[in-house]
């Protein structure tokens, strides 16, 4: 049964033969995985380190704590506070809903903070902290401090949250931060990466939005190692970022808070302007809304009732309120007339109570007319039919070029959201944006500050101080970033001739001075402190013939979104000018028995710095004077005491 | 069992009775003929098995390291064993060992344990096995013996080249049915390669291959027209395979995080239990099929030559002892078990190197497992009962 020999020999040449075949093939196997070796570990080595290490590494950022705005005297308008909130991890809560439970006997939980914490806490990755409870009280964390035994996956935690002590005061001026939304993101084209860090808090409005670049400062990062499931290992290393800027305003505290005060309870806005430097001194805007809520993020209930309060407390109405300046405008008109020759300073027009202009009846306020005016009784008694004759001497294009002289009509440069341009009409506007030729009677509306005419109250202010000085000085809210100053635009010289100036100061002095001014009632009495003024008082409605026949016209008798606007500016002290004042009350009927009072209350108080004594006074309105400053008092020092409020 | 009077068929060449049993070693001097290179060789990559698991346990010995040791140190007993039986008692096995390996395979489809989504253990209450781990062996043991049964000059001739293509594809198509792709492809080329070596004519491959490249070719081609052969989603895993970037997260994760762990090794690694992609978790099945790239990460380039050359040349023993050997059987087996282990760790390594689809194939004597490791310790102790007992 031997196999034959050479059978079996054959047969071991050819498994030797394939053996080696097939030993060759395995060799280079093992020579092509060697050198795949070697390509990623040695060629491509570095590239795949740093994969490595973008792998396990995760750069956290560290929020910067927000600049703090401060007024001009150093006192806190907006500040970072220690906000406490209550995280919950799901992984090591095992029952959620049982803790959830616990914690509600503990402290209130917010049912809507609560529905969104429920939703995170199923969707988000289970070691995500999610927070059940925010802005809660020191208490409140004790409390649950105590109590974590009881409570696993329960961590307090501190962060810092925007806080404005001042409450409304500020609102407008300063706006308020929030949390970043969609439509903040898509607004910045290269977003700061700490925007999308969830509950990050950017300026919204106001000064916050518009020097939010100064204000957020820059983020710190935290280099840590993360497992594949994302947990954080430890911390490699950090790089402190740094702070945002302290931002000083030019605003006094004081002064705005007396102001906001004085105010309260009306629809209106005043504006205290330093007249050499344009420095804003106060910026209010009534009635306000407390900025916290919305940095806590305001409820349905408190925002719709904001939005239908028919007084409008969201607008800043200082830089954002257009309302036709009425007869305040009437420098202008004068100043644009005398400047062009057309009109003496004694020269007298007669006003028999009308002006008919292409056979329409432009109508003065004094229906029995003032007899013969000149520029001095004109101002000072605030003769319409004057100024018609004025406007019409001189033209639209003059007065418009004047108004932009004195800055209104103009957007003036100022760190607050919407500053409005307000609008100063000439032919070329009339023909570009209506498609109207300008008609005579457009100028003559102009010329006592109606019809197409809008100015703010700021703008106002800037006419006045410019009027005052014959500069051309800008306003300014921002006065230092970083302890470093923002220097006041220069002024220059307005090139106006100097006597018309003097004769127009003249006679707003005699506005609030002679015993015949429309502001004589609201008279400063004090003589190094006299003040210089005009009265306004636009009507936000036409008086038809009918009404003008029967008489009503009575503001009292009107409801009042038609009542007319009360218009009060000045500048004071008269000889010296310190301060320019502009307020408007909206729909307050009359300038001189509305505004001036209040203008005349704020100049005192701004040049005195504290509550002016009673003998600045006109005598027989020392003892109602006295009481209304009793009542402020009270007031704004039950504000004070509202700071401590919890956030 | 009597060895030397299974002679009975006509024209069946019984190869090793053509030499004389009296040289061959007996007893206790058997264990003096051992191939202890190749044993140590074997405890070598155990050992560095062992380390490897004790370093992604985070430096421990538990959960992995100590049962692998164990198991090694049993397996090394098995092989121990089984090479002091003859030779030729285990070639009279081999019908019986294929028979049973069927019906374990068998067995798994009514019994079977749900592991990772295949059905692949039967649990025998002291261990879990892998019948179709014992198939790789016991394949590998019923071709040697077929070729050594089958007279040289029928090799390959159509019916007796198709009766040994049957014998593969019955346990091919029942782990297939596991489903278990990695162990497949491997059976079928492992037997492939023992035909190829038992001298069955060339052109049988050739038609083969090209039949598989045509059908890769058509495959490719016929994406995206009316007569497509694959599902959208398996040429989604094709992309995924040849470009693991293009889905990062989903099936390309485990090939983008290996290589990136192989490639952060660098020369010299970044030292034992300092490798952060395993140790952070990044690495998917870091102590089964993707400890390599552990090994990698840790000791880098140097660490994973050293294991491959030792891989080597473990083969290279076993090619020497078999082309030393004149015995058909014992050449066929002692390459057979060469190739199967040459495949595992080549399969491997091109897995987590992203040369080749994950497939799940482990790293022979190095990734954990029990059924794995033991039976591959059986078919080494066959590779030294044919050196032991070869004819001298």
């Amino acid at each position: 049964m031997k196999r034959p020999t050479r059978d079996n020999t054959e047969s071991q040449k050819k498994i030797t033969r394939r053996g080696l075949v097939l030993g060759g093939g395995m060799a280079g196997v093992v020579g092509l995985l060697g050198l795949r070796m070697r390509y990623l570990q040695v060629d491509q080595a570095d590239q795949f380190r740093l994969l490595a290490d973008e792998n396990r590494i995760n750069i956290h950022l560290i929020p910067p704590s927000r600049g703090r705005i401060f007024d001009r005297s150093g006192r806190v308008i907006a500040e970072n506070i220690p906000s406490y909130r209550i995280n919950l991890i799901r992984e090591q809560a095992g029952d959620v809903e049982d803790v959830i439970a616990r914690l509600s006997k503990l402290l209130r939980l917010n049912p809507e903070e609560l529905e969104k914490a429920r939703e995170d806490l199923a969707k988000l990755r289970g070691d995500t902290p999610v927070t059940v409870a925010d802005r809660v009280s020191w208490e409140d964390i004790s409390r649950v401090a105590v109590n974590a035994p009881a409570l696993p996956g329960v961590t307090p935690e501190v962060g810092l949250s925007r806080h404005y002590p001042m409450g409304a005061d500020y609102s407008h001026v300063v706006g308020y931060v929030g949390p970043v939304s969609d439509r903040d993101l898509e607004r910045i084209d290269a977003p700061d990466a700490l925007l999308l860090i969830p509950r990050f808090q950017i300026g919204k409005i106001g000064l916050e939005r518009r020097r939010e670049d100064s204000l957020r400062g820059k983020a710190g990062t935290k280099r840590v190692e993360v497992n594949a499931a994302g947990r954080v290992m430890r911390e490699l290393d950090r790089v402190e970022g740094e702070a945002g800027a302290d931002i000083q305003l030019t605003l006094d505290n004081a002064l705005q808070s007396y102001v906001t005060a004085r105010l309260e309870g009306e629809s209106a806005a005043a504006v205290v302007m330093d007249c050499e430097t344009g420095d804003l001194l106060a910026c209010a805007s009534t009635p306000g809304y407390d900025p916290n809520l919305f940095v806590r993020g305001i409820s349905q209930a408190d925002y719709s009732s904001l939005l239908e309060n028919k007084y409008r407390p969201l607008p800043n109405k200082t830089v954002q309120g257009v309302y036709p300046p009425g007869s305040t405008f009437k420098m202008i008109t004068a100043l644009a007339a005398l400047e062009d020759g057309q009109v003496d300073p004694n020269e007298t027009v007669y006003c028999p109570g009308f002006l008919k202009v292409s056979n329409r009846r432009f109508h003065c306020w004094k229906r029995a007319g003032h007899g013969n005016v000149d520029l001095h009784r004109s101002l000072r008694e605030s003769c319409d039919v004057y100024y018609y004759d004025l406007a019409l001497r001189v033209g639209i294009d003059k007065m418009a070029e004047m108004a932009r002289k004195l800055g209104l009509g103009v957007e003036h440069d100022l760190p607050m959201t919407s500053v409005a341009e307000g609008l100063i009409p000439n032919k070329l506007w009339k023909a570009t944006t209506r498609g109207e030729d300008w008609r005579i009677g457009d100028t003559a509306n102009a010329a006592i500050g109606q019809g197409y005419v809008l100015s703010s109250p700021l703008q106002l202010a800037v006419m006045t101080a410019r009027l005052a000085t014959g500069r051309s000085v800008s306003p300014r809210l921002v006065r230092s970033v970083d302890g470093v100053e923002e220097p006041p635009k220069p002024s220059e010289s307005l090139g106006l001739n100097e006597n018309t100036l003097r004769e127009v100061r003249r006679a707003m002095y005699a506005v609030s001075n002679n015993r015949r001014g429309t502001a004589y009632g609201s008279r400063i009495i004090e003589d190094a402190f006299r003040m210089a003024g005009k009265t306004g008082t636009s009507q936000v409605r036409n008086i038809t013939a009918a009404e003008r026949a029967r008489g009503v016209f009575r503001n009292e008798d009107l409801p009042w979104e038609r009542r007319d606007h009360a218009l009060y500016v000045n500048f004071a002290p008269y000889e010296a000018p310190r301060v320019a004042v502009a307020v408007i009350v909206e729909h307050g009927g009359g300038g001189s028995s509305v505004a001036a009072p209040i203008a005349r209350d704020i100049t005192l108080q701004a040049l005195y710095g504290e509550d002016p004594p009673l003998e600045a006074y006109p005598s027989k309105d020392r003892g109602r004077i006295q009481t209304q400053q009793e009542q402020l008092r009270s007031r704004l020092d039950r504000h004070g005491g509202e700071d401590n409020d919890r956030a | 069992m009597a060895a030397k009077t299974t002679t009975g068929h006509e024209g069946c060449a019984v190869s090793y009775l053509e030499y004389t049993v009296k040289h061959t070693p007996s007893g206790v001097r058997k264990v003096l003929y051992l191939n202890w290179p190749l044993a140590l060789l074997l405890t070598a990559v155990a050992a560095i098995g062992i380390l490897m698991l004790y370093s992604v346990a985070g430096g421990s010995f538990n959960p992995w390291a100590e049962p692998q040791a164990k198991r090694y140190a049993l397996g090394f007993a098995v092989m121990f064993v089984v090479a002091m039986v003859p030779i030729w008692f285990w070639r009279n096995m081999s019908v019986l060992a294929y028979a049973i390996s069927v019906l374990l395979l068998v067995g798994v489809e009514l019994v079977g344990v749900e592991g990772k989504g295949a059905q692949r253990w039967i649990d025998l209450g002291f261990m879990r096995l892998q019948p179709s781990e014992l198939m790789k062996v016991t394949l590998v043991m019923l071709l040697a013996a077929y070729y050594d049964w089958l007279p040289i000059k029928k090799t390959s001739r159509p019916l007796w080249v198709l009766l040994p293509v049957i014998l593969i594809l019955i346990p091919v198509a029942l782990v297939l049915r596991q489903p278990d792709l990695g162990t497949s492809i491997l059976l079928i080329t492992g037997g492939g390669l023992i035909m190829f070596l038992a001298g069955v004519h060339w052109a049988y491959f050739a038609v083969v291959l090209t039949a598989i490249g045509g059908l890769v070719t058509a495959v490719f081609n016929s994406r995206g027209t009316d007569w497509q052969l694959l599902a959208d989603y398996q040429y989604r895993r094709i992309d995924t395979f040849l470009d693991p970037a293009s889905d990062p997260l989903g099936a390309g994760y485990h090939i983008t995080q290996s290589k990136i762990a192989l490639g952060s090794g660098g020369w010299t690694g970044r030292g034992f239990m300092q490798g952060t992609q395993s140790r952070l978790n990044f690495l998917p099945e870091k102590h089964t099929d993707f400890i390599f790239t552990t090994l990698a990460e840790e000791f880098g380039f140097v660490g994973a030559v050293s294991l491959l050359a030792l891989y080597a040349l473990i083969i290279v023993f076993c090619v020497a002892s078999a082309l030393a050997n004149r015995d058909r059987f014992s050449s066929l087996l002692t390459l057979g078990v060469a190739v199967t282990f040459f495949l595992f760790f080549a399969v491997n390594m091109s897995m987590v190197m992203g040369l080749a689809p994950v497939v799940g194939v482990p790293l022979p004597l190095v990734s954990y497992g029990g059924s794995a490791m033991l039976i591959l310790m059986l078919g080494f102790g066959l590779v030294q009962s044919a050196h032991i007992h070869r004819p001298r």
